[in-house]
This record gives C-alpha cells, structure tokens and sequence, in this order.
C-alpha cells in the first residue's frame, strides 16, 4: 500500500484546457461550414493551411525554447490561433499572406512573450492586423463573391489561386465586401442605390448573414457550455448596436446596423476573438467594461477610420487596457462592504 | 416558505454519497488500544490528570484545560492508562502530538453520571459548564469549544440559530445518516441550545439531496418552532459563510465571525452531544464517522469511539490494501491525505475516504493558466483566484493579500474548475503560510527593537543617576570641608561633635533612600520590556533574588558597624548598599513580572 500525498481537493472536474479549446473548434464548426457553403473552399482551405503553420511555428518555438513540446502542443490552443486566422482571412489569400500572419502570430505575439498565458495580446489579431497593414490589397481584394459552391471555383481551382498565385483568375470570384462597398459608395449615393450591389443580395448581406449567424449559433453553445461567459459579446453587441443608434440612425450616411451586426467578422469577433481568455479582462465588471469597449471601437473605426472592418483592431486596442481595466474592476469579496480596487498602497 | 438567497459560484461534483448511505449506522467494535490527542479543539491543549497505570472508567475525564478555552478528555471506555506519549495524530501535516493511550479492558463499565432531566431549573451557566464538562467541541469543522460559540459577547443579540445539516462535501454521510436515525436527539439538543442562545429564529437546514433526512428532521420538529429549511444542492452551501448567507442573505464581515451579525451555527453531530451531555449526563466519547471509497467493501457509517485508530476502521469496512491509491480524511474537496493509519479518530473526524486511483485520480500535471475565468466564476466568496495565483507564485504577497487571500476558505472550487489543473489551494495555503512568518518575524523583531530600546533607556538613566550622585557627593564634601574649617577655627564642644556626626549619617540615610527609590523605578522599567519579550524562567529568578537578598543583608550591617566606628570606608559601603538594594529590587520585579506574565500567558 503506498498512498499517495496530495493537497487538496482531489476531485477534479474531467475539462482540460486541450479540451476547452477543442470545444472552441468544434464550434467554429457551424461558422465555417456556412462560409464554405457560400463562399467556396477558401476558408476551408485557409483554416488547413494555418493549423498546420501554426502547429509547426509552435512547435519549432518551443523547441527553441527548450519547452517539452508534445505536452504543450496538445493544450491545443496555437491550433485555434491557426483556425481563428484562417476563419478571418479573406478567401483567396494568397499562402505567403497566410503564412505572415500565422507565424508572426504565434512567433511574436505570443512564443516571444512567453508562451501559453502570458501574451498580453491577442496572437491571431495581432497576426492579422499586421498583414492588413502590411499588405492592404491582398487583404482587400480576395474576398470571394457570395455564390453557392456550385457557382464558384472548385476545390482545385482555390487551391491553385491561393498557392500558386493565379491572381489574374481570381478577379472573376472576388468581388468587395458589404461593408466595404457601401462605406465607399454611401457619400456619392442614396442607401437605396448602394443597396442595387449584388454583394448586399436579398437579405442583409448576402451569404454573410448565414456566417454571422452560424457564428452566433457556435458562440451561444460555447456559453450555454459555460466555456465563455456572456458578458463580452453582449456587451461588445451591445456597445456597437448603441452606437450605430446613437450616431448613424441615418442609412443614407452611415452603414446600418443591420449590416454592422450580420455583414462582416461582428459575430466570429464578439464570440471567438474577443472572448479570448488570456488577453482579454478577468471579473464580470471588467468584461463588460472590455466588451463594449470593443464594441464602441469597432464602430468608430468602420465608420470614420480607413478601414471597412475593425475587429482586429479594436481588440488589440483594448488588449492594452486589460491591465488597467482588471485593476480597476476586482468584484467585491464577501464580507467586505466594497471591492479593493487599484493596487497596494494606492487608493482606489 | 422560507425566503432564500444564494451565494456566487459553485460547483456540483459527483457526490458519491449513496455508497455509505445503503446501510444503517454501525457500532465500530472495541479496538485493541484507544489514542487520545490532548488537544481535539482549538484553543489550548489539555493536560493529562491521570498517570499511566491508573485504572479509567467510561465517560470518566483523563485530560482537562486548566487555564485558557478548551475542553476536556474523557476515556471513551474502561480500561488501563497505558502511557502519554507524543504520537502522530490528524493532521495535514502529519506531526505528532502528545496523547493518552487507554487499553481497554472490555467490560466498557460507565462512570457515575448525572443526568438531568429538565434543564430548565438550572441557570444556563449550568448548562454551558455541563457542555464544556462533556468535553464538546464543534464536530463538522474546526472544533471550536461549543460552549464558548455558544455565549457570543453580550453586546450582540443573536438574531438566528443555524444548524448545519447542508454537507455538501462529496462522499461524507456522517450528518445524513446522524440526521435520518437521531432525528429526537438532534432536536433535543438544538432546543437546550435555543434555550441557552434565545435566538429569534431557529433554522436546520439540509441540501435537497438527503430527502430522508429532511423527512426524519421534519418529524422531530414537528409542531416546535424549529424551520427545517431545504437548500439547493451545490457545494460548498455548507460552509459556514455560504450557508449564512443562504439563509439570512447577509454576509459575515471579513475577518469577523458570524456572532457580529447575530448568527451561530452548529453542527447536528454538536447537538446529539449536547443532548446527551444534558439528559443523560454522558460526555463525548463517540461520533458518528463515514468510512467509504472503492477501497472498501462495506462503506457505510460508524458509531465509533474517540480514539479508534483509522486502520481499525477501515477493516470493519472491508478495507482492501491493494487497490487504494490515498487515504482521505475527510471530504474530496477539503479533506487531507493521510500518511499513517495509525492516527485516531477525533472529534472533528468526520470522514475516512479510502480512494482508488479511477475514483480519485491524480491530476494530470499542471499547465499555464489561460485566464479562462473559470475559477473566478467558481469561487463562493467571489475572489479572483487566478490573480491571487499569480502574485502567490511571483512571492509578491502585499498584492495576494491586497485582493484578499485571507478572506480564501479554502474550499478547493478553483482548483476544481481550473482547465489547467493548477492545484491553487495549494499555492494560497503557501502564501498564507508566508504571510504569516513573515508577520511573527515582524513582531519578533519590533519586540527585539522595544527591548534594545528600554536597555537604552535604562543605561541612560542610570548614567544620569550616577552623575547626580556624584555632584551630590561633591556638594556634601564641599560643605563638609567648610563645617570642618569652621570647628577648626572654635573651640568644639561634646555636643556638638555629637550632632555632627548624626547628620552625617542622616544625610547617608537620605542619599540610600533616593537611590533605592530612583534605581527601583529604573529597574522596573528595564525588567518590564525584558520580561514581556522573553519566556521568563522562575527557578533562575528565584536564585537571583535570594543571592542579591543575602548579599544586601551583609552589606546593610557593615554599614551599621561602620557608620558606630566612624570608619573612612562608609561612603563607599554606602555605595555598595545602595546597588545592591538595586539588585534586590530589580530581583523582585523581574520575578512578579515573569509570574505575572506567566499567569496572563496561561489566560490566553
Ligand atoms: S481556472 Fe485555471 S486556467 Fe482558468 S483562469 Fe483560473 S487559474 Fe487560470
Ligand atoms: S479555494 Fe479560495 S479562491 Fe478558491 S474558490 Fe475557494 S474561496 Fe475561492
């Protein structure tokens, strides 16, 4: 009889973080099915090819890093960083493009901060925001017109375009997002004009809605599973349908909210992106705060910044402030009449 | 229906109950020999009032706290004194501490004991000296002495009695079935308690899951003003903040206990003790102990005697040595392994959990926190267990206990949750534990930097006093010589050498009497900040004092003779005497201080 020594508790609740953000995968499932449904076998594509990068950029890391490698390989989480790059990236990117964001993020933003846990940003936006910087056109003009998979390239053909460079084919699939066409036209046309594109469709945005929607759907199971909590994308919804009412009721010269909320990465960002645990605020307080922050930022950069979508950004923004926000926003313990805010010593 | 709160958090583990409730309680028989910790509950230790060799009765006490809380001992059954030995008891740590160990002698003869049969023609006093004398402590958590939870301070009305049926620790059965099968007894003693207390409400309440037990708790309470309040299950609704806070929607304040916001809670297996103590005059000598796991054949729960060692339970249960991988005493989730089962049961043993490696497994090593939340999610008491682990592991405690690690009840809810199975507790108990050495290192050295300043203090003075003698000495030679000048100078009379001479000694006399009186001052002073930083040793004081006594007397009568003989060495006897009554008195107060001391340290 040996017996083991242990402090306490000995049970454990059977959901590692492998699983949890296995869990996460599986439900981007819903979303990417959608988008390869209208979209083509870009995405599908993409999501492949960034796994596999970031798995090897994560595993040549932490080798270098002296790390145990399989150990950590398996906490599953450089593939969702892969997965969430190749959901965002525009269908027809080009691989090198791909190739840029996934390694710098897993390389800069989060191996060279230390690894697992201690990235203060989040590693895909951080990817994703550099090539979109660094490579504008890539990141604007690869966006594949919404037709059903019959209609567009076959599996084939996609692969061709993104890993061999058959830019001049491309142009015939790609045509430019919701957001992006009637921020352009909105200043020369009535919202009724703008909305003749076929890129809008006979919904809200055609063949974009279904993603958002099935993202939705991923992002609810994740809280009704208690993976996320719902505080920040209700709050990030939230802060970006507020300000769409407060400041762009008229569709004549600001996008509607419809299309803010359905037309471009709104719902993979509030349920997948900004609910990233390590770069994101801690206490119920402090998410909302973070939220609707996002929410607030992405409405301010699509409407008077120079860029159609602002996710990526206004994540990283509020990346920054995380520290200061959770030191701010600790919950009040029980038995103390309020919460100690700020740090020792200081007053707060 | 009674008004319900909740408490933030919680989780709901497997409960794994069922395997120790299949069978009624069961009488653990007599084992070969019965180790008995002096110390059971908190406060001080009790000391043995037998010898080894004396011949025990049942229920008779063989330990009381003389000085100080605590309860006593008793022997849980007739026998032989074997001896008092320092033997590992419970403990997470595994120490060992001084114990009786009783032989029985098998015939389990009862003392004389003095039942009372209406406890209502006693004043309460009484009744609370009865509890103490029955040696009871709180038996679900810490052991606190009842009968001192039960006189909260005067000031504070005592709004509601709760009696803690909830265990909501996973496996643990002890309060289900106590609750199922001494449903009267139970009642029985929470009304003495009521009595005593005079609370505006009275509350029992139990997790939804022990419908036999509310249905028995229901019964006995029938048509009293007893409320048996039904909780939701969700662990920990039974501690003791949390269910506080279920019940009556307020919160003990942090770093208070519940008496300051008019609550006292008990356990129900404090209250079958209570009942007893009163009606039938009986001590705690047994409780009821939970026995389960996989690694036993027949879990259920026991009737078991203070004292029994844990391997003679576990072999009345079946207990298979091959297939268990940790020993548990009490719960899963709070609950400490066990090294040695040796160790006896106690009146705080509420559980012996004997887990195989499927049922319990180790967790599977620890990765980096991902900020996932969860365990802030968790946490009863809403703290953020992820920052507190984070600044735990960095060392930097101002920050942990900035975001209030001592307000941590330790209930394992993070460490349960958490995705990287981080074993958090652990990590705050470190800290905990830090914290305070750190703390008793600080007062150490405020008291080693008191007493440096006090010797200061003291040398000064006594440099001052040294000066003033000597200026004072120089004056009275200075007069002296002008007086002598003068006598030179006419003739002298009988008389009036005479009357030089007693004033000589009078001004001596007075000269002794300021220094024994300034040195008495100085060297109380000094003694004081001695003796309270320092563990005073009596018999060495003792010593001293006599020594400086029989040294003063010699010194005293040469004076005498010297000052009849007009002998020149008189100022210097004087000096003599002078620091010597010194020593005496500064003997004095060291040895009233350290007596003194003593006697408020024994208080404590
Ligand atoms: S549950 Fe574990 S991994 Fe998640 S935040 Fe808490 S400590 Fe970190
Ligand atoms: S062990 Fe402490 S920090 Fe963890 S859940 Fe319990 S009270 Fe909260």
């Amino acid at each position: 009889m040996s017996l083991v020594q242990q402090s306490s508790p000995h049970a454990h609740r059977a959901r590692s973080t492998s699983q949890v953000m296995l869990i996460v995968m599986l439900a981007t499932l819903p979303g990417l099915l959608a988008q390869t449904l209208f979209f083509g076998w870009g995405n599908l594509i993409n999501v492949v090819w960034c796994v596999l990068l970031a798995l090897g950029a994560e595993a040549t890391m932490l080798m270098l890093r002296g790390k145990p490698v399989s150990f950590f390989l398996k906490d599953n989480t450089a593939a969702v960083t892969g997965l969430l790059l190749g959901l965002s990236l525009p269908q027809f990117t080009p691989w090198w493009v791909s190739a840029v964001a996934v390694i710098s993020a897993i390389v800069l933003a989060k191996q060279l901060y230390g690894g697992l846990g201690a990235n203060p940003f989040n590693p895909a936006m951080v990817g994703y925001a550099l090539v979109l910087v660094a490579f504008p056109v890539a990141m604007t003009t690869n966006w594949a017109e919404a037709a059903m998979l019959a209609n567009a390239p076959g599996f084939g053909e996609t692969l061709n375009i993104i890993f061999a460079g058959q830019q001049t084919a491309v142009d015939a699939y790609t045509m430019a997002t919701p957001l992006d066409e009637y921020k352009h036209k909105i200043a020369s046309h009535t919202a009724q004009e703008v909305l003749q594109h076929p890129t809008f469709g006979a919904g809200v945005a055609r063949g974009w809605e279904w993603v958002n929607g099935a993202f939705l759907l991923g992002g609810l199971a994740l809280v009704a599973l208690r993976i996320i909590t719902w505080h920040i994308p209700v709050s990030l919804l939230a802060g970006l349908a507020l300000m769409s009412l407060a400041f762009g009721a008229n569709e004549d010269v600001y996008t509607p909210l419809s299309l803010h909320l359905l037309a471009g990465g709104t719902m993979l960002g509030a349920f997948f992106i900004a609910t990233d645990p390590v770069s994101a605020a801690t206490s119920h307080q402090g998410k909302l705060i973070y939220g609707a922050c996002i929410g607030v930022l992405i409405y301010t950069i699509r409407s008077w910044g120079n860029y159609p979508d602002a996710v990526a950004f206004s994540v990283l923004l509020m990346n920054f402030a995380v520290p200061f926000i959770d030191h701010y926003t600790p919950p009040r313990t029980y038995g103390h009449h309020k919460p100690r805010r700020g740090i020792p010593g200081k007053t707060g | 229906m009674t008004q319900l709160w909740s408490f933030p958090g919680g989780i709901h583990p497997a409960e794994n109950k069922h395997q120790s409730t299949s069978r009624p309680i069961r009488p653990a028989t007599l084992p070969e020999r019965l180790v008995l910790p002096l110390q059971q509950h908190i406060g001080e230790p009790a000391e043995p009032v037998v010898e080894p060799g004396d011949q025990v009765l049942k229920g008779q006490k063989i330990a009381d706290v003389m000085a100080g809380i605590g309860v006593p001992v008793h022997a849980p059954t007739s026998g032989t004194i074997a001896g008092i030995e320092r033997l590992p008891v419970p403990h997470p740590s595994g120490m060992a501490d001084w114990c009786i160990v009783l032989e029985p002698d098998g015939n389990d003869t009862w003392c004389e004991l003095s039942p009372v049969a209406d406890y209502h023609s006693l004043d309460r006093e009484a009744v609370l000296e009865r509890i103490r004398q029955a040696g009871i402590s709180g038996m679900g958590g810490a052991g606190f002495p009842t009968n001192v939870k039960l006189q909260p301070p005067r000031d504070r009305k005592v709004s509601t009695l709760i009696l803690n049926g909830a265990e909501c620790e996973p496996y643990i059965t002890a309060d289900d079935m106590t609750m199922r099968e001494r449903a009267n007894e139970i009642q029985k003693g929470l009304k003495i308690m009521a009595w005593i207390l005079r609370p505006e409400r009275c509350v029992v309440a139990i997790e939804d899951n022990k419908p036999e037990a509310i249905e028995a708790m229901r019964k006995a309470t029938e048509g009293t003003h007893t409320e048996v309040v039904v909780i939701a299950t969700r662990y920990p609704s039974g501690g003791e903040k949390q269910l506080i806070q279920i019940l009556t929607g307020m919160e003990v304040p942090s770093g208070g206990i519940p008496a300051d916001i008019g609550v006292i809670c008990q356990n129900v297996g404090t209250a079958v003790a209570v009942s007893r103590a009163v009606f039938r005059g009986e001590p705690l000598i047994s409780r009821v102990t939970t026995v389960t796991g996989d690694g036993v054949s027949e879990p259920g729960n026991f009737d078991t005697l203070i004292g029994t060692p844990i391997s003679h339970l576990l072999t009345l249960a079946g207990f298979d040595p091959e297939r268990i991988n940790r020993l548990i005493l009490g719960g899963p989730m709070m609950g400490y392994t066990l090294e040695d089962t040796a160790v006896p049961v106690v009146k705080t043993t509420n559980c012996v959990i004997a887990a195989t490696e499927p049922e319990l497994s180790t967790p599977p090593p620890e990765q980096p926190c991902i900020r996932c939340g969860m365990c802030a999610e968790a946490c009863p008491m809403e703290l953020l267990p992820q920052q507190l682990f984070w600044h735990a592991k960095a060392r930097d405690f101002d920050r942990a206990e900035h975001l209030n690690l001592f307000d941590c009840i330790e209930c394992g809810v993070c460490s349960y949750v958490c995705p990287s199975s981080i074993p958090l507790v652990q990590y705050y108990r470190y800290a905990k534990g830090e914290i305070r050495t750190q703390q008793a290192e600080q007062l150490k050295a405020d008291r080693a930097r008191v007493r440096f300043e006090a010797r200061q203090a003291r040398l000064e003075r006594e440099q001052e006093e040294k000066e003033q003698r000597r200026q004072e000495r120089a004056r009275a030679a200075a007069e002296a010589q002008q007086r002598k000048q003068a006598e030179a100078e006419k003739p002298v009379a009988d008389g009036d050498a005479k009357d030089e001479r007693s004033a000589r000694t009078a001004m001596v006399q007075q000269a002794l009497d300021r220094k024994k009186a300034g040195a008495g001052t100085a060297a109380k002073a000094a003694t004081t900040a001695e003796a309270s930083a320092e563990k005073p040793d009596i018999g060495a004081l003792e010593k001293q004092l006599n020594q400086a006594r029989g040294k003063l007397e010699t010194m005293e009568s040469m004076l005498e003779e010297a000052r009849v003989a007009e002998a020149d060495n008189v100022e210097k006897l004087e000096r003599a005497v002078a620091k010597n009554v010194d020593r005496v008195k500064r003997a004095e107060e060291a040895l009233t201080e350290a007596r003194q001391q003593l006697e408020t340290e024994a208080g404590e």
